[in-house]
C-alpha cells in the first residue's frame, strides 16, 4: 500500500514533464492531486498499520547475482516520516501556487524529489536506499537554480556538492560493509546481522554517520543549509528543511547506527573528555544547537534566521540519536516530524506570504512596512509557528525537545545544560525576528501610510490559508496528543535498540 | 589450420568488409548525381545492414575459435563475444548519427572507413596472437586517424588528426617494441605460449620492460594519463559521429584487449606458477603500473574537466577519468587476484566468466553507449549554433525540450546518478574491486575513485545548468533530424532501462551470450 506513494510521485513527475508548457493551472492542480493522493496513501498506511511492527511491502529480487533486492518495508519510524513527507508535499505544493514560469517543469522536479524521499524512508535494502537517496539530490539543484532567488546558482551547486560528497562517503561505507560482510546481500537486516568486526565498525560508523549527517545539517558541515534554504524558492525550502534534512537524520539512525552499533562503543581512551564517537557527535550536535541559535540571532535576512534555526533544531535530532536510550530516540524521531512541519510553516510564511509580497527579506526594511497591520494573517501565522518552534507546550516541538532533553540528561547532564542555553537563545532569535518583521513600534511616515490607506500587498489566497492550516493543525494535533505518533515510534525504537544498538 | 574454420569465425569481419565495398560501389555507380541527403541515407542504410549481418553471423558460444598448430589465434565466446556484439551495436548507433550530417561529401568513404574500423575492433577483441593483435589495432587506428580528419573544411579536424596520428604511431612503436620483447622472452607470438614461457623463465627484468612498453601502447589507446594528450584535441576536432566512434567503439575494443592481456599474461602466469605469486612481481611491478596509470587518469581527468569551457573537451577529459575507473578494475585484479579468496573469481581461460572482467566490460559498454548519445546531442547543438562551447547549450530546454531531456539522461548517467546505468556500472565495478582481494590499497583507490566521481558531478552539472537554467540569447527552436532524434531517444531509453534492470545486461555479459 505505502509503496504507492513512491510510484504515484514518480508517475506524477513524468506526467508533469509531458504536460503542455502553457498551462500553469493544469500543472498546479495535477501536482496538488498527486501530492494529496500521496498523503492519503501515507495516512491510510499509517493508521492501518498502527501498533504493528515492520511490514514488508514489496520484496522482489533485483540483481540476484549480487543479492540486491527491491525491498520496500515500513516500521513505525518509516510510517511517521512517510506521513510527514505527505504533509510536506501537500503544503509545499500549496505554497508553490505562485510559480508562473515553467510550472510543469517545476512540479516535475518537485515530484521526482518527493518520490525519492518516500523511497528512502521505505527502503530496507541498502542499495535501494542509496539509489533513492541519490535520486533525491539532483532535482534539488534544478529547483533552486531555476526558480530560486538570492545567489541561487551558488546556493544550488553548494547544496548539491555537499549532498554528493556526503553520499559518496555513504557509498564507500556501504561498499566496504557489503564487501567484507560476506553476507552476499545488501539487505539492511542481513547486513546488520553480519557481525562486522568491531575495528571495522569503528571507522565505518563515523564515515557513514557524517555522510548522512552532512544532509542533516550537522555542525560543522551545515553551511550548505542556510545558503541553500535562502536561495531556494519557497516550496523547495519547505522540502529542504522539512524532509531533506530528515533524510540525513533518518540515514544516521537507520543505516549508520543500525549497521555499525559497535562504532559507538568507547574508544578505550579519553580525549578532552570525549571517549567515543558517540560523545563526539553529541558534542557536535550541542554545538550545532547553540551555534545555530546564536548565528540566527544576528541575521539581517529573515530567511537566514529560519535557515540557521533549522541547523539548531536539527542539532536536537542528532543529540537525541546519540542518547541511545528509548526516550531520547523517541524524541529524536518526533523532533524530525515536528521540525519538518514547523520549518515548513516558517518558510512558507516568510518565503511565500511575506517575501512574495514585499520583495525584500531584510529585517531592517521589513521593519518599516508594518506588516502586522497590513498582513495580520501573516503575523498571526508567524507567531503561532514561532512559539511552536520555541517549544511552547501544546505544540509538537515541546514534547519532542522535552524527550530529547530527558534522554540526554540520562546520558550526560552537561549536554542538557548546554542545550538549555540553545533553547533560551531560540526564544530570543524568534522574538527578535517577530518583533522586527511584524511588530515594529516605529510610527509610519505619511509616505508609507497615506490617507487613502495602506498600499495594497495583495490579499492572502486560499492556498496560503490552506497550507498554514494544515501545518498548524498537524503540529497542534501531535502536541496535544503525542500518542498519535509515539505509539508507532516507541515499538520501532525499542526494536532498534534491542536489535543492535547497544 | 583449417581454412573453413577461419572463414566461419571471421564471417562477421567479412560481412563488414563486403558492406564497406558495397557502400563504395553503390555510391559510385548509382548515386553520383543524387543529393547529399540521399547519399548519406543510402550509405548509412548499407552500413547498418552490414553490421546487422555481422551481428547475426557472430560465432556462438559453442565455437572454438581459430587455431594454428594448436595455438589459438582468434577466440570466440566469453569476453570476445560480448565485446564483438557491443562493438557492432555501438557502430550501428554511430552510423545512425551520421544521418543528417553535412560535414563531408564523401559519404560512402566515411561509412566504408567506419565499417573497416569496426572490423579492426572485432579482430582486436578476439585476437590471441601478438601479430593478429597488432594488425587489428593498426586497422582500427588507421581508420580512426582518417575519421578524425574527415571534416576537410575544418582546420581543427586536420590538426587533431595529425596529432592523433603522430601520437598513435609513436605508441604503436612502443607496443611493437614491447611485443618483440615478449616474443624474445618466450619464443612465441601466442599469448598462451607466452604466458607459459614467462612462467617457465621467471620474472626477468626484461619482462618488466616489455610489460611497461605494452602498457604505454595500450594506455594510449584508452587515453589514460600520461598518454592522453591526443584525446582532447581529437574529441574537439573530429566530426561528431567520428568522435562518438572513437569514444565508444575504440574504447570497447581496447578494453577487451587489455582484459585479454591481463588475464592471459599476468594472471595466466600467476596461476601456472604459484612460485611467482610473490609481492614483488604481482603488486610492485606489473599490475601496479596499471593502478598508477588509473589513479593518475582519475585525478587528472576529473580535475582538468573542471576547467573546460568546451563540451567536447569536457567529455574528452571525462573520458580520461572514466578510463581511469576502468583501469582500476583491471589493475586491481591484475595485482591482487592471486591473493586470498579472489582466485575463484578470476578467469584463467578465455571463456570462463570473471566478475571483474564482466564489471569492466559492463562499464565500458554502457559508457560507450552514453557517450555516443552525448556526442549525438552535441552534434545537433553544434549544427544549430556553430559551436560546442558551454554557452551554445544555453536555453536548450526551450529550444528543444526533448533534446534537453535526453541530454539530462546522458550527463546524469555519466555522473553516476541512479536510476541510470552509469550508477550501476560504477557500483558494480567498485564492488568487484573491493571484493577482489584483501588490503588497504584497493580500498584506498576505490575511495579515490568515489571522491573523484563526486568532483565530476560539478562539471556535468555545469553543462546541464546551461541547458536548463541559463536562458538563450537566440531562442529559436532547434530542429533535429527524425532519425537522429529516434537514435538519441532510443539510447536514453536503453540507459534508463539498463539502469532500472541492471541484471539483464549483467546476465548477458556473464553468459557471453
Amino acid at each position: 500500500m505505502l509503496a504507492w506513494t513512491i510510484y504515484l510521485s514518480f508517475a506524477g513527475a513524468l506526467v508533469e514533464a509531458l504536460l503542455p508548457r502553457s498551462s500553469a493551472r493544469l500543472a498546479r492542480w495535477f501536482a496538488l492531486a498527486v501530492a494529496v493522493a500521496g498523503l492519503a496513501v501515507a495516512a491510510v498506511g499509517f493508521f492501518a498499520a498502527a501498533g504493528q511492527g515492520r511490514l514488508v511491502l514489496v520484496d522482489l529480487p533485483w540483481v540476484p547475482a549480487m543479492g540486491i533486492h527491491f525491498l520496500l518495508a515500513a516500521d513505525g519510524i518509516s510510517r511517521v516520516l512517510v506521513l510527514l513527507t505527505g504533509l510536506a508535499a501537500v503544503s509545499a505544493t500549496l505554497f508553490s501556487w505562485n510559480i508562473e514560469e515553467r510550472t510543469n517543469q517545476f512540479f516535475a522536479f518537485f515530484l521526482a524529489l518527493i518520490g525519492g524521499v518516500y523511497g528512502v524512508f521505505l527502503s530496507f535494502d541498502l542499495f535501494l536506499l542509496f539509489a533513492f537517496y541519490e535520486i533525491a539530490i539532483v532535482p534539488k539543484y534544478f529547483l533552486i537554480a531555476i526558480w530560486g532567488s538570492t545567489r541561487r546558482e551558488y546556493g544550488a551547486m553548494k547544496l548539491v556538492l555537499y549532498s554528493f560528497v556526503g553520499s559518496s562517503m555513504v557509498l564507500i561505507g556501504l561498499l566496504a560493509a557489503y564487501a567484507s560482510s560476506g553476507a552476499h546481500s545488501t539487505g539492511l537486516v542481513a547486513l546488520a546481522h553480519a557481525n562486522l568486526p568491531v575495528g571495522q565498525q569503528m571507522w565505518l560508523f563515523p564515515l557513514v554517520f557524517i555522510g548522512f549527517g552532512i544532509l542533516a545539517g550537522m555542525w560543522p558541515f551545515h553551511t550548505w543549509a542556510p545558503t541553500g534554504h535562502v536561495a531556494a524558492p519557497t516550496g523547495a525550502s519547505m522540502l529542504l528543511a522539512g524532509i531533506i534534512m530528515k533524510l540525513g537524520a533518518y540515514g544516521c539512525l537507520r543505516v549508520a547506527m543500525t549497521l555499525f552499533p559497535h562504532g559507538m562503543d568507547p574508544w578505550g581512551f579519553s580525549l578532552c573528555g570525549l571517549g567515543s564517537w558517540r560523545d563526539l557527535f553529541a558534542l557536535l550536535a550541542v554545538i550545532g544547537i547553540v551555534y545555530g541559535a546564536l548565528v540566527a540571532l544576528v541575521q539581517t535576512d529573515f530567511k537566514f534566521v529560519i535557515g540557521y534555526s533549522s541547523v539548531s533544531h536539527m542539532g536536537f535530532v542528532l543529540l537525541g540519536l546519540m542518547t541511545l536510550n528509548q526516550i531520547g530516540l523517541d524524541g529524536a524521531v518526533l523532533q524530525m516530524f515536528s521540525h519538518g512541519i514547523l520549518a515548513g510553516l516558517l518558510f512558507g510564511v516568510v518565503g511565500r506570504i511575506v517575501y512574495a509580497r514585499t520583495h525584500t527579506r531584510e529585517l531592517d526594511e521589513l521593519e518599516t512596512m508594518h506588516l502586522a497591520r497590513r498582513l495580520p494573517f501573516a503575523a498571526a501565522a508567524f507567531v503561532v509557528a514561532g512559539v511552536a518552534s520555541m517549544g511552547l507546550p501544546g505544540f509538537s516541538g515541546f514534547i519532542a525537545e522535552l524527550q530529547i532533553l530527558v534522554g540526554s540528561w540520562r546520558m550526560n547532564p552537561v549536554w542538557t545544560i548546554a542545550t538549555a542555553f540553545g533553547i533560551v537563545i531560540g526564544v530570543a532569535y524568534t522574538w527578535r525576528a517577530m518583533q522586527k518583521a511584524f511588530f515594529s513600534d516605529r510610527l509610519p511616515t505619511p509616505d508609507e501610510h497615506p490617507k487613502t490607506g495602506w498600499p495594497d500587498l495583495g490579499a492572502i489566497t486560499w492556498p496560503e490559508y490552506t497550507g498554514v492550516a494544515i501545518l498548524t493543525l498537524a503540529s497542534l494535533a501531535v502536541g496535544l496528543y503525542p500518542r498519535l505518533l509515539l505509539d508507532s515510534i516507541e515499538p520501532a525504537v525499542k526494536a532498534l535498540l534491542a536489535g543492535g544498538i547497544q | 589450420m583449417n581454412f573453413a574454420d577461419l572463414f566461419r569465425v571471421t564471417l562477421p569481419e567479412t560481412a563488414l568488409e563486403i558492406a564497406a565495398l558495397l557502400v563504395l560501389f553503390v555510391d559510385l555507380a548509382f548515386l553520383r548525381k543524387a543529393v547529399l541527403a540521399t547519399r548519406v541515407a543510402v550509405a548509412t542504410l548499407i552500413g547498418v545492414a552490414g553490421c546487422v549481418a555481422a551481428l547475426a553471423l557472430l560465432p556462438g558460444a559453442g565455437s572454438a575459435g581459430v587455431s594454428f598448430g594448436g595455438e589459438l589465434l582468434l577466440a570466440s565466446g566469453g569476453i570476445a563475444a560480448v565485446a564483438e556484439a557491443a562493438i557492432l551495436v555501438l557502430t550501428i548507433l554511430t552510423l545512425l548519427l551520421f544521418v543528417g550530417s553535412t560535414f563531408t561529401r564523401h559519404t560512402a568513404e566515411y561509412v566504408a572507413v567506419v565499417l573497416m574500423a569496426a572490423a579492426g575492433g572485432l579482430v582486436v577483441s578476439a585476437a590471441r596472437d601478438l601479430l593478429i593483435i597488432f594488425v587489428g589495432l593498426e586497422l582500427l587506428s588507421l581508420a580512426l586517424y582518417i575519421l578524425t580528419a574527415f571534416n576537410k573544411h575544418s582546420e581543427k579536424s586536420a590538426e587533431a588528426a595529425l596529432k592523433y596520428y603522430l601520437f598513435g604511431s609513436m605508441s604503436a612503436a612502443f607496443l611493437l617494441f614491447g611485443f618483440s620483447y615478449l616474443y624474445g622472452l618466450s619464443g612465441s607470438t601466442n599469448l598462451d605460449a607466452i604466458a607459459a614461457g614467462i612462467a617457465a623463465t621467471g620474472p626477468t627484468p626484461l619482462l618488466y620492460v616489455a610489460w611497461t612498453l605494452v602498457v604505454v601502447g595500450l594506455g594510449f589507446k584508452v587515453a589514460a594519463v600520461p598518454f592522453h594528450l591526443w584525446a582532447p584535441d581529437a574529441y574537439e576536432g573530429a566530426p561528431a559521429p567520428a568522435a562518438a566512434f572513437i569514444a565508444s567503439v575504440s574504447k570497447v575494443a581496447s578494453f577487451a584487449l587489455i582484459l585479454t592481456f591481463v588475464s592471459k599474461l599476468l594472471h595466466g602466469t600467476l596461476v601456472a606458477e604459484p612460485l611467482l605469486r610473490n609481492q614483488y612481481l604481482t603488486w610492485q611491478s606489473l599490475g601496479a603500473l596499471l593502478l598508477i596509470v588509473a589513479a593518475a587518469s582519475m585525478v587528472l581527468g576529473n580535475l582538468a574537466a573542471l576547467a573546460q569551457s568546451n563540451v567536447r573537451r569536457l567529455l574528452a577529459y571525462s573520458a580520461i577519468a572514466h578510463a581511469g575507473y576502468m583501469l582500476l578494475g583491471v589493475g586491481v585484479h591484475a595485482s591482487f587476484a592471486g591473493q586470498g579468496s579472489a582466485v575463484g573469481f578470476f578467469l584463467s581461460t578465455a571463456d570462463a566468466a570473471s566478475r571483474s572482467a564482466n564489471a569492466v566490460l559492463y562499464y565500458v559498454i554502457t559508457y560507450g553507449l552514453t557517450t555516443i548519445g552525448a556526442f549525438g546531442a552535441i552534434a545537433v547543438v553544434e549544427r544549430a549554433t556553430g559551436s560546442s562551447s558551454l554557452e551554445s547549450f544555453s536555453g536548450l530546454y526551450k529550444r528543444n525540450p526533448l533534446l534537453a531531456a535526453v541530454l539530462l539522461v546522458y550527463f546524469l548517467s555519466l555522473a553516476g546518478i541512479p536510476p541510470l546505468v552509469g550508477f550501476w556500472a560504477k557500483f558494480n565495478l567498485f564492488a568487484a574491486v573491493l571484493s577482489s582481494g584483501a588490503g588497504p590499497a584497493p580500498f584506498a583507490l576505490v575511495v579515490l575513485a568515489i571522491a573523484m566521481s563526486a568532483v565530476s558531478l560539478y562539471y556535468y552539472l555545469r553543462v546541464l545548468k546551461c541547458a536548463y537554467v541559463v536562458d538563450a540569447v537566440d531562442a529559436s527552436p532547434i530542429r533535429v533530424h527524425p532519425v537522429t532524434m529516434f537514435t538519441l531517444v532510443a539510447i536514453a531509453a536503453a540507459i534508463l532501462v539498463c539502469g532500472c534492470f541492471p541484471a539483464i545486461l549483467q546476465n548477458w555479459i556473464a553468459c557471453g551470450f
